[in-house]
C-alpha cells in the first residue's frame, strides 16, 4: 500500500517521530473546524498517492480565512498527474533552519534494506545531492551506524542525538510495519536543535497484510478492486475504453504496450493469473462488464495446459447470459484453437492467431464507433 | 547440478527431485505434468501423509525424511506464500541445495529471510513466485507447459511466467530451441536474481545466444546489462521489456512490477540495454527477428 502523507504522519506519531500539528479533512465544513484549533498561518496539502504535488500547486499557504475558503476547494478539486485529492491536510506551518533527506528503502539489486540520508533535502530523491549510503541488512539501524550519518550530515550535539533517536524509530517502524519504503522529506532542523518530519511517504508490502490488520484502514480500493482481488487477479482502472484481459502480469503488460503504440487507450490491465479457465474468464467479463466506459475488450491468452475451447465456452455463456454485449477481440494461444473459432463464429467475439491482428482489429472497431 | 552426470551410454542421469506440498491443489497437477515431463520426481513431503503414495511417488512427513530416503539435493515446493518461510527453512536444514519456490504473494521479509537461510547452508533458490526452470527434452522443475519449448542452443531468462512461455515459443516455432530457461521471478526480491542466472549459463560452450525477458520495476535489467559490458561477453544477446506504457508507481500485477520516480522505468533498462548493445523487440514475436540478425552479424 502507498500511504498518503496524513497516513504516514499517524504511523510516524505512533513511534514517536515528531511532526508539526496537522488535522486532515475530506470537506470544507471539517476544514474550517481544524483551521480554527490549528490556527493562521498554516498551509494545505492536497493528499494525494503520487510525487511532484508541490509544482502543481497542490500545497498552498493561507494566511486568513478568505486565502483559505479560496485554496481549500481549489486544492480539493484538483488533480496531480491523474490522481483525484483524496483529503487535506492542514497543517502549522514551522520555521526552520536547514532541509535533510532521510528514507529506508528496500534495495532490490542488493536484497537488503538501506538508507539514504543527505543534507540537502526537499526535493525529490532523484535530485537529492551528496546521497549518504548505507546497507542495513533486514532493517536494522545500530546506534552507531545512525552516529555516523549524523556525523557525515554534520549534525552534532543535541541535533546528532535526535537524529540517532529518529533514524532508529524509522528503521522499527519499516520493520515492524514491513515497509518497503519510509521516507521524511524534509526532515527539518529548528532553531532550538530538535528534528521535524515535514512530509511523509511510506509504502508497505501488499503481501504482507495479512500480518497488518491494522494497516488495513489505510487501503485504497475501488469495489472493482476488491471483487478482482477475491477472485485472486489483479486489476488496474485506467481512463481509456479497451478492457485489456490476459493471463500472467507479463504477457497483459506486453499486450498493454502493443495496444498503445497502435493508439489504443486502455481502460484497464486484468491479469487473471497464470491459469486461465472457464470460471476466471467469465469472472473477468463480469468484472469489465461494470466498467461503464469499456466500448470493446482485448484478450490475450497464452493458454498452454487449458483448452481454448473452455475459454471459448466462457465468451458464449457471458453473451447468453446478457452479461456482456461489447465486442470482443481475442487471442487465444493453446490446443483445439479452431474448434474455438467455430464455436465463437456467430457471436461478437472475433479470435485471431496473433496478438497483433486482435489489436488492429479493436482499435478499428473503437474508431468506428467513436 | 540440473543436468546430472553423463552415465555409459552417453545420456545425462536424471537427477531426483521432491516435492513439498505434493498433494495440495496444484502440488498434485504439476507433480503429474512433471512426472510425463520426464523429470525424476523420488518423493514428495506432506505432513499427516507420510507412509502414503501419490502417483506411485512416496510421501514423507518432513524434508530431512525424504531426503534421506532418496539423496534428493533438489526440491520445487507448493505451499501457501503464508507458510513458505517455514518450508523453505526446512529444506535448507535438510541439505536441499537448489529450491525452486513457486508460491507467489509471499511477503519481501519472508524472502528475505529464506535466502539468507539458503546462504548459510551453500544453497540456491530460484523464486518465489517463479514459472520454474526447464531444460527441454531432460527436465522441467516447474510449472511451465511444455510445449513452448523445444531443445537447442539458446537460454531465455525472464521475470514473467507467461511471457516466458510466449517467447520461448516464438523462437521454436522460429527454429531455435532452448538450451535453458529459467524464471526468476515476478517479486520485488528473487532467490536468483538476473545477473546469477545470467552466470549459471554464460560459460556453457555450447550456448548460442541468450534472450533476457524483463519488466519495469527494480533494476535487474540495468545490472545484468552493466555486467555484460564489463565481462565483454560476446555472444548474441536480445531483450523484451514489459511495461513500457505502464502507468508510474501502480502495481501491475507483480509485485515488482512497479515505477517509483524513474526508478524501475523502461526508459532507464531499455537505454542501458542499448549502451551494452543489446536489441530490445518492440513486440515478443520480435525476438526471433532480432536473435537471428544478430547471430548472422556473428
Amino acid at each position: 500500500m502507498r500511504l498518503l502523507e496524513y497516513q504516514a504522519k499517524e504511523l510516524f506519531k505512533e513511534y514517536n517521530i515528531n511532526i508539526p500539528d496537522s488535522i486532515s479533512s475530506t470537506d470544507i465544513e471539517k476544514g474550517r473546524q481544524d483551521a480554527k484549533k490549528i490556527g493562521y498561518p498554516f498551509v494545505i496539502k492536497a493528499q494525494v498517492p503520487v510525487g511532484g504535488r508541490g509544482k502543481a500547486g497542490g500545497i498552498q499557504k493561507c494566511h486568513n480565512e478568505d486565502e483559505f475558503e479560496l485554496n481549500y476547494s481549489q486544492v480539493l478539486n484538483m488533480s496531480i498527474k491523474g490522481e483525484k485529492t483524496r483529503a487535506i491536510l492542514l497543517e502549522k506551518m514551522s520555521e526552520y533552519e536547514k532541509e535533510i533527506y532521510l528514507s529506508l528503502f528496500l534495495n532490490r539489486s542488493k536484497r537488503c534494506y538501506t538508507v539514504i540520508a543527505s543534507a540537502e533535502g526537499g526535493v525529490e530523491i532523484e535530485s537529492v545531492k551528496n546521497q549518504i549510503i548505507r546497507d542495513v541488512g533486514l532493517g536494522e539501524v545500530s546506534k552507531k551506524i545512525a552516529a555516523e550519518i549524523a556525523k557525515e550530515i554534520g549534525f552534532d550535539g543535541a541535533t546528532s542525538t535526535h537524529f540517532v533517536d529518529i533514524l532508529q524509530k524509522l528503521s522499527k517502524l519499516t520493520i515492524e510495519k514491513e515497509a518497503e519504503l519510509t521516507e521524511i522529506n524534509p526532515l527539518v532542523v529548528l532553531k532550538d536543535g530538535s528534528l521535524l518530519a515535514l512530509d511523509g511517504k511510506i509504502m508497505t508490502d501488499d503481501n504482507s497484510n495479512f500480518r497488518h490488520n491494522e494497516l488495513l484502514k489505510y487501503r485504497e480500493q475501488t469495489e472493482l478492486e476488491a471483487k478482482a482481488e477475491k477472485s485472486g487477479f489483479s486489476l488496474v482502472e485506467l481512463d481509456g475504453n479497451i478492457a485489456v484481459v490476459g493471463n500472467g502480469a507479463g504477457l497483459v503488460m506486453s499486450t498493454f504496450d502493443m495496444l498503445s503504440d497502435n493508439g489504443g487507450k486502455p481502460a484497464c490491465f486484468l491479469d487473471v493469473g497464470g491459469g486461465a479457465t472457464e470460471e476466471s474468464v467469465y469472472e473477468a467479463l463480469t468484472l469489465i462488464s461494470k466498467m461503464k466506459k469499456v466500448k470493446a475488450i482485448l484478450v490475450n491468452l497464452y493458454g498452454g495446459i487449458v483448452k481454448t475451447t473452455i475459454v471459448a465456452s466462457a465468451f458464449i455463456k457471458a453473451y447468453d447470459n446478457n452479461l456482456i454485449d461489447l465486442p470482443v477481440y481475442a487471442r487465444l494461444m493453446g490446443a483445439e484453437a479452431d474448434k474455438s473459432k467455430i464455436m465463437l463464429k456467430d457471436t461478437k467475439t472475433k479470435m485471431f492467431d496473433s496478438v497483433e491482428q486482435a489489436i488492429n482489429g479493436v482499435v478499428m472497431e473503437v474508431t468506428k464507433t467513436g | 547440478m540440473l543436468k546430472g552426470d553423463k552415465n555409459k551410454n552417453g545420456t545425462y542421469e536424471k537427477q531426483p527431485v521432491i516435492v513439498q506440498g505434493i498433494t495440495g491443489k496444484f502440488g498434485s497437477i504439476h507433480t503429474k505434468l512433471m512426472l510425463e515431463y520426464g523429470t525424476n520426481i523420488v518423493a514428495g513431503v506432506t505432513p499427516g501423509k507420510g507412509g502414503q503414495k501419490f502417483e506411485d511417488v512416496p510421501i514423507y512427513e518432513t524434508v530431512k525424511e525424504s531426503v534421506s530416503a532418496t539423496g534428493a539435493k533438489i526440491s520445487i515446493v507448493f505451499v501457501p506464500a503464508k507458510f513458505f518461510l517455514e518450508a523453505a527453512k526446512e529444506a535448507f536444514e535438510a541439505g536441499i541445495k537448489l529450491l525452486v519456490a513457486i508460491p507467489e504473494h509471499v511477503p519481501v521479509r519472508d524472502t528475505m529471510q529464506a535466502i539468507e537461510i539458503a546462504k548459510q547452508n551453500n544453497a540456491i533458490m530460484v523464486g518465489p513466485n517463479t514459472p520454474g526452470i526447464i531444460i527441454p527434452n531432460l527436465i522441467k522443475i516447474g510449472i511451465m507447459p511444455a510445449s513452448p519449448f523445444a531443445e537447442g542452443n539458446i537460454a531465455v531468462l525472464s521475470k514473467s511466467g507467461t511471457l516466458l512461455y510466449e517467447i520461448s515459443n516464438s523462437l521454436t516455432t522460429s527454429g531455435f530451441g532452448q538450451i535453458f530457461t529459467l524464471g526468476i521471478g515476478g517479486d520485488p526480491i528473487n532467490g536468483t536474481r538476473m545477473i546469477d542466472a545470467f552466470d549459471m549459463i554464460k560459460d556453457k560452450s555450447e550456448l548460442d545466444g541468450v534472450v533476457i525477458v524483463g519488466e519495469i520495476g527494480g533494476e535487474a535489467e540495468e545490472t545484468l546489462a552493466q555486467h555484460i559490458m564489463d565481462i565483454e561477453f560476446k555472444k548474441p544477446i536480445v531483450a523484451y521489456i514489459a511495461g513500457r506504457k505502464a502507468p508510474r508507481e501502480k502495481r501491475m500485477g507483480h509485485a515488482g512490477a512497479i515505477i517509483m520516480g524513474n526508478y524501475g522505468s523502461a526508459e532507464s533498462k531499455i537505454a542501458m540495454f542499448s549502451k551494452a548493445n543489446i536489441p530490445v523487440a518492440k513486440r515478443p514475436t520480435e525476438v526471433p527477428i532480432l536473435l537471428a540478425g544478430k547471430i548472422r552479424k556473428k
